[in-house]
């Protein structure tokens, strides 16, 4: 049953009695070709390019919780292809591309929202690292532009731009970039995934994975054993739990970033802005609450919830770029999990294990990426090759040091990505 | 109406004038005034009235103010009135009465939860064009001023022994307790006065009124040295290892709130509960409002919220509040017993409450009433329990949910919020409880005679909707009613996370406080299971909203960041230079001179002048690193690739830094100053960086090394003394002439007679020194040093210059060590020891880290028509497509050449090593420059170096 | 958040700088080989559950501290002085 302004408005006059459920809610079989651990953004994008792009159906994914449940639930919902170091360019170049067809691919609305993202610098060496970053941008053919300071003001008026600690040189404006809402990202690829004949089994939670000779042969779960001759860890947040059960070590430590939202309020904050000096970047949802988030709290932590000082420096950093947001009140905060990698980019990849294979490492920018890595990881799984954007995602890149992606130049120590 | 005479002040309310009593609520003032209509919901912009009164307040939220001092979305039942106050209603245009987006409630058949999931997709572009703004602008609720926010906060610190978190009868009587066992006690009370629901009720403690008894106890607390009482502060947050956060509103000196960060050895939380509502047909008319508040309008405030008053509830409270309306004088028109099964099926009254119909014994009858008490029972406020990822438990006997013990590390709850909902079992409760804590800290609980209050015993029967036609508003602030969560069930939507993210149920300013039970119930009922079955969400952080300029006090401005001031600051400024950020310093970028008019101009005098005779400039931002120890050298024989341990006292030598992951961290100087002695230097950029890995290596890699590190940056002012003139300079200037300091070389020196120290180090490629100085004599020497050099033909030189100068020289920045480059990639793995272990030595050793085909450090000169380069820019061979399939490096630092009078840069270039010599083609597609650059060394000027050995 | 310092007792998180596992304790040889370095450099066991952590208390007394620590709860059981635990 396709969604339409046409069906909307007769089943308002029937009483919306017509809507069925978005997806079904099977009990899980025996064996799967594929099971999908983790019914994430991620997990779910997957399972729907299995279906769509490969003609793969017998697959289940197996979400402990509720579908969407994890970080796609609980990010800042930004968009965006501003990244320099080759592997990541041309992997969220093809995923932003996605994100440009995906309401009507999945026929569900999830307000992808291109609003431009405009990055703030505030010195000479930022405006040439930022210059680099977008003439890479340019080069990938995506889009960027260097504002001046009289750039940004035009489109950002209300910035501190006179008493403000670090003056503001300029941006890097990136147009194509902006915000969707996240739940609707789920909950649209689970019911695409659905359509096609994936079961999408919540509350079942990956208690082992069997392995026999070095080829993985299902999986132990709450609700039963369940076989299948290919097993995907997507798991943002649990990767090195879900990995332990195949005896794996992953070269991830995880650590709790949080994010804000104010009270709703009219229109005030267009695009989204972020602050080159202090961790600080926010845009305003459809809605009206202003959405914004700065760093990590720069401990390891799986409890998805953080302290005052980050909360407290987020805040500073508004106050000196952007007083005019001084009297929107935070309604809430909360935290994420991130799987924080030592060059701050992701993998997917096959393991040593046959049949098993990982889409981990998102850090704190796995949003973004939820088209772009379920397509890719959907072409590994059907094909058992990389798919050509996503190559770089290599496992092996930490221990030999060949083709690291370090767009943050921190270097191997997880808490500085 | 007003059931007391008052004083009172004029207030306005959308322009009209008001009376108003100072220090009561608007929400009392506007009742007082007869004003029902006071704000329209979120979604369809429904008529709204006052429905509670406290800050869980879901429906009058107001803007106070106008101009850059409108604060949006006040809680009128928080707001407290004074001379002069100015609220306005929000949301709503023209006006609140003829609201035109009120048109959405007639679509509303059509708006169910999630539609717009479903529609607007089409055509495309559509959606950011045209139903996006749209949407933003009917949504939100208040509007922010457009101007910067002026009010004053701060953030203060408090330590205590016990929090006790709420001022109620149980948060009195355990703050009593605990005080009066003498442990340091803080209580935080939200409200401006302490008694909690006691301030409503119509109650008696020992056979006086009860507020008699809490003016007793609060008078005894305050007269109490270990106790500390303050009102207005909500605690926000509850954090690890006892932290709190806390936001007080002060309107004092000035101020407009205070964030405290209160730390408490052990917290009771006695936050009471709040009221919750039944989901009845059309149940959000202006009028409609909870049985609780409509008590404390009575009784506290002395305002009457109607003339005909009926009351519907399942739970004493129906006939609580009908004896105090009746008290007061109040006609109460009629009494439902919702536990007796009858309901209020319809409501009328657009504007405002006009007429409900009941249904008894399958009889309906419409009566008429301008005001309807309601009351489904209450909730304790468990948020603060929750806020650790503590879930609450399902209570049958209260049906609602109670805190989980434990859920939060040293607290425990007592009273209502612990379940107990009787004053004398809140007062035996938090007493038992509080005596528990003190003995918890080890301490002899003093003993409390509890005084006599109400026992009557809470009985309820759960009544979560009732049947009939309309919609039966659960969220009255995101618009959700009884069909959404069935619609949302209908679709899938079970899990209570799915049902609240798909219909927005609780999720308003008011975190579902007046709304979640009842939709976990209405979900269980839909979905056929149990409410514990069910689930609940989670409250999060902060408990009330509080404003970002709260949190973020002290940020704004130059705030946000220390500022950090060289000894010559003040005499740069002087000099007109501008100053320019380098971290949390200051440093000046040129020093113009008359008749200069751009910074080029400057720039490139002041390089001439290094070249040429003499240039000055303040280095003092360089981290500075005192190492002393008998293993001081094997700690930089570690730290560093290369070797330190054979230095010679007296002399200096450049070294390099890498990260364990064989990646460049830093470089720079050290020097040799004795036996067991040296001082670093490091980057400005890397100074704490540096620092801290030097403890690291110390204290956890390498603690069998006998050295200590101390940070001596700000101890010495250091100023750069360069070029052909730079030894005249010092030999005028020190005590003593300076003509045997060899290159890499240092001494101790005096100047004035004041002892320094002088390095023979060159980052210009000149011959050049660096002269050190107690901090306390860095002005003077500075200027000082710009006579002397001004005497010689020369002068200050900025950040510019030095920039020019150094890349003149192929000398690297953190514009070139940026923390992707490795020492192959610079030229300089020849500097990686093989014959001692060092930090990174062995993973910069891995094949992927020495492949030939990395980039490498060049120098780019234009030889084409354009001959600007540009930092930022990337390589290509030349005739290549400027895609990224064709990437072959990028330019990393550029700066115009006076000496070779040309553009120069440097970066790096896939094999760059091997290419010098081949013309390349630049592209800048953000500066739009497309330029020819031959490839070359990175050392433009003078490369063997004679210069600086004089 | 606030940890215990052995040198200047209970201090708030924000006096102290995080560097992660304190597998940094057991830095290997240089001629460990590259699976042992790897190891050390990257790999971590990440628990959700007790871990060993090393923090600086840089706005402090300049310890390096092994801090035992629930990654889920945030609880700390335990702070030693990381020249002690080296050693």
């Amino acid at each position: 049953m396709g969604f339409s302004g046409f069906r909307v408005l007769k089943e308002g006059l029937f009483g919306q009695k017509g809507w069925s459920a978005q997806w079904r809610d099977p009990a899980p079989k025996d064996e799967y070709d594929i099971v999908i651990i983790g019914g994430g953004g991620h997990g779910l994008s997957t399972a729907f390019y299995l279906a769509k792009e490969h003609g793969l159906t017998n697959i289940a994914v197996l979400e402990k919780g509720y579908l969407g449940g994890g970080n796609i639930g609980r990010n800042t919902t930004i968009v965006r292809a501003n990244y320099f170091l080759p592997g990541n360019s041309e992997f969220y170049s093809h995923s932003l591309k996605l994100w440009e067809g995906m309401e009507q691919e999945l026929n569900y609305n999830t307000m992808m929202s291109q609003r431009g993202i405009i990055n703030l610098f505030h010195s000479d060496g930022q405006r040439d690292a930022f210059a680099r970053r977008g003439n890479a941008m340019v080069n990938q053919g995506d889009d960027a532009e260097l504002l001046d300071v009289e750039g940004v003001r035009k489109h950002l008026p209300y910035l501190d731009f006179d008493n403000g600690r670090f003056p503001v040189y300029g941006g890097l404006m990136h147009r194509r970039g902006g915000t969707a809402r996240h739940d609707a990202v789920a909950w649209g690829y689970a019911r695409g995934a659905d359509q096609r004949g994936v079961d999408l089994i919540q509350n079942c939670e990956v208690t082992g994975i069997d392995i026999e000779g070095g080829t993985v042969k299902g999986v132990q779960t709450t609700r039963g054993a369940i076989r299948a001759k290919k097993v995907a860890i997507v798991t943002a947040g649990r990767s090195g739990q879900v990995a332990a059960m195949a005896g794996m070590r992953l070269p991830i430590e995880s650590h709790v970033l949080q994010a804000f939202v104010t009270e709703g309020l009219k229109p005030v904050i267009d695009h989204v802005v972020s602050f080159g000096m202090g961790h600080f970047y926010i845009s305003q949802s459809d809605k009206g609450g202003l959405v914004f988030g700065g760093d990590l709290d720069f401990y390891a932590s799986y409890a998805a919830r953080g302290n005052l000082p980050m909360k407290e420096h987020v805040m500073e950093a508004a106050m000196t770029l952007m007083p005019v947001i001084g009297k929107a009140r935070v309604l809430r905060s909360w935290g994420g999990i991130m799987d924080m990698t030592p060059d701050g980019s992701p993998i997917i990849d096959k393991t040593h294990i046959d049949g098993l294979y990982l889409d981990c490492g998102w850090c704190y920018g796995g949003f973004k990426a939820v088209p772009g890595s379920g397509y890719s990881f959907a072409h590994l799984l059907a094909t058992g090759q990389h798919h050509a954007p996503a190559a770089g995602f290599r496992l092996d890149r930490f221990r030999d040091g060949v083709g690291l992606m370090d767009e943050e130049g921190t270097g191997a120590q997880h808490n500085l990505h | 109406m007003r059931l007391r005479d008052v004083d009172t002040v004029p207030f306005t309310f959308d322009g009209v004038t008001y009376q108003g009593v100072v220090g009561e609520t608007l929400a009392a003032a506007l009742i007082a005034n007869g004003v029902r209509l006071v704000a329209r919901s979120f979604k369809y912009h429904r008529p709204r009235g006052i429905m509670g009164a406290g800050s869980e307040e879901p429906n009058a939220l107001v803007t106070i103010g106008s101009g850059a001092d409108a604060e949006p979305n006040v809680r009128a039942t928080v707001q407290l009135v004074y001379e002069g106050l100015a609220a306005f209603s929000q949301n709503a245009w023209p006006s609140l009465k003829s609201d035109v987006m009120a048109v959405n409630d007639l679509a509303s058949p059509f708006l169910g939860a999630g539609f717009y999931y479903k529609t607007f997709m089409w055509p495309k572009p559509f959606w950011e064009k045209i139903y996006e703004p749209i949407i933003r602008r009917a949504a939100g609720l208040g509007g922010l001023s457009g101007q910067p926010d002026t009010d004053v906060h701060e953030k203060p610190y408090a330590f205590c022994d016990v929090l006790v978190i709420g001022g109620g009868p149980a948060g009195l009587m355990a703050a009593l307790v605990a005080a009066k066992s003498g442990v340091d006690v803080i209580l935080a009370e939200e409200d401006t006065a302490l008694g909690g629901r006691l301030l409503a009720e119509l109650e008696d403690i020992d056979g006086l009124p009860a507020m008699d008894w809490v003016a007793e106890v609060a008078a005894d607390l305050r007269d109490m040295p270990n106790v500390r009482i303050m009102t207005r502060t909500t605690v926000t947050g509850a954090y690890d290892q006892g932290t709190f956060g806390a936001h007080e509103r002060v309107e004092r000196d000035g101020m407009t709130s205070a964030f405290w960060r209160i730390v408490a050895k052990r917290s009771i939380l006695c936050a009471g509960a709040l009221e919750r509502g039944i989901a009845f047909p059309n149940n959000d008319r202006p009028g409609i409002m909870m049985a609780g508040a409509v008590r404390a309008y009575v009784n506290r405030w002395g305002v009457a919220p109607g003339a005909r008053v009926a009351v519907y509830g399942n739970t004493a409270d129906v006939a609580r509040t009908a004896r105090d309306l009746t008290v007061q004088g109040i006609d109460v028109v009629a009494q439902i017993d919702a536990a007796k099964g009858a309901a209020v099926v319809a409501t009328k009254g657009r504007h405002a409450l006009s007429a409900i119909t009941v249904l008894r014994g399958g009889v309906e009858e419409e009566i008429a009433v301008d005001c309807l008490a309601v009351t489904g029972g209450w909730n304790p406020s468990v948020h603060l329990t929750c806020h650790m990822n503590g879930r609450p438990v399902w209570d049958d006997k209260i049906a609602s949910f109670v805190p989980t013990a434990g859920a939060i590390p040293g607290m425990v709850t007592a009273g209502a919020c612990h379940g107990v909902f009787d004053t004398m079992g809140c007062l035996a409760d938090a007493a038992q409880i509080a005596e528990g804590v003190v003995r918890d800290l080890k301490l002899k609980p003093a003993q409390i005679d509890l005084p006599d209050a109400d026992a009557t015993p809470y009985q309820i029967t759960p009544v979560w909707s009732v049947a009939g036609k309309g919609r039966k508003w659960i969220d009255f602030q995101n618009d959700v009613h009884v069909k959404d969560i069935n619609l949302a069930a209908q679709e899938g939507f079970k899990s209570v996370e799915h049902m609240k993210r798909y219909t927005t149920q609780g999720m308003a300013p008011d975190q579902g406080k007046s709304s979640n039970v009842v939709a976990l119930a209405v979900l269980a009922d839909v979905t056929g299971r149990g409410i514990p079955e069910t689930g609940t969400t989670t409250f999060r952080p902060p408990y009330v909203p509080v404003p970002i300029a709260a949190m973020g006090a002290g940020g704004g401005g130059k705030g946000f960041a220390p500022e950090r001031f060289t000894t010559s600051h003040d005499a740069s400024v002087a000099a007109a230079a501008p100053m320019i950020e380098a971290g949390l310093w200051y440093r000046p970028s040129y020093f113009p001179k008359t008749g200069e008019r751009t910074w080029r101009q400057s720039c490139d005098r002041e390089v001439y002048m290094v070249r040429n005779a003499v240039g000055v400039c303040d280095v003092s931002t360089l981290g500075k690193i005192d190492i002393q120890g008998q293993d001081a050298a094997a700690l930089l024989d570690f730290v560093y690739t290369n070797t330190f341990s054979s230095l010679k006292v007296g002399r200096v030598r450049y070294g390099l830094m890498l990260r364990e992951d064989g990646h460049v961290l830093d470089d720079g100087t050290t020097a040799r100053l004795g036996d067991d002695h040296f001082v670093m230097t490091t980057t400005t950029a890397a100074a704490g960086l540096v620092m801290r890995h030097l403890e690291f290596v110390l204290q956890v890699l390498r603690s069998d090394l006998n050295a200590r590190v101390i940070s001596v940056t700000e101890q010495w002012a250091q100023f750069a003394i360069a070029g052909p003139q730079s030894r005249a300079l010092l030999n005028g200037l020190l005590d003593a002439p300076v003509d045997d300091v060899p290159f890499m070389g240092w001494r101790d020196v005096t100047v004035g007679g004041i002892a320094g120290r002088l390095f023979r180090i060159s980052f210009s490629g000149e011959m050049a020194f660096e002269l050190a100085v107690p901090s306390r004599f860095g002005a003077s020497l500075w200027d000082a040093l710009n006579d002397a050099a001004a005497a010689l033909g020369g002068g200050a030189y900025g950040m510019e210059a030095l920039n020019v100068l150094r890349i003149e020289k192929g000398f690297i920045t953190h514009a070139e060590i940026h923390g992707r480059v490795t020492a192959f990639d610079i030229g300089m793995d020849r500097m990686i020891s093989r014959k001692k272990d060092c930090v990174g030595q062995t993973m910069a050793a891995r094949s992927g880290l020495m492949d030939e085909n990395r980039a490498q450090l060049v120098g780019l000169r234009p030889v084409g028509a354009v001959k600007q380069l540009s930092a930022g820019a990337h390589l290509f061979e030349s005739g290549a497509a400027p895609i990224r399939e064709n990437g072959q490096g990028y330019i990393t630092s550029v700066g115009f050449s006076p000496t070779l009078g040309s553009t120069i840069a440097l970066g790096f270039l896939d094999r760059g090593r091997a290419r010098h010599g081949e013309v390349i083609r630049m592209v800048d597609h953000l500066r739009d420059l497309d330029a020819q650059v031959v490839v070359c060394d990175p050392v433009f000027f003078d490369p063997e170096g004679d210069r600086v050995r004089g | 958040m606030r940890i215990n310092c052995p040198t200047c007792g209970e201090r708030d998180r924000r006096e102290f700088y995080y560097v992660g596992d304190a597998v940094a304790l057991q830095r290997p040889a240089p001629d460990a080989g590259l699976d042992a370095w790897d190891d050390y450099v990257h790999l971590r066991d990440n628990p959700a559950g007790q871990t060993r952590d090393l923090w600086h208390h840089e706005g402090g007394c300049g310890a390096w501290l092994v801090v035992t620590r629930n990654t889920v709860t945030h609880a700390i059981a335990k702070v030693e002085m990381a020249r002690e635990v080296a050693r």
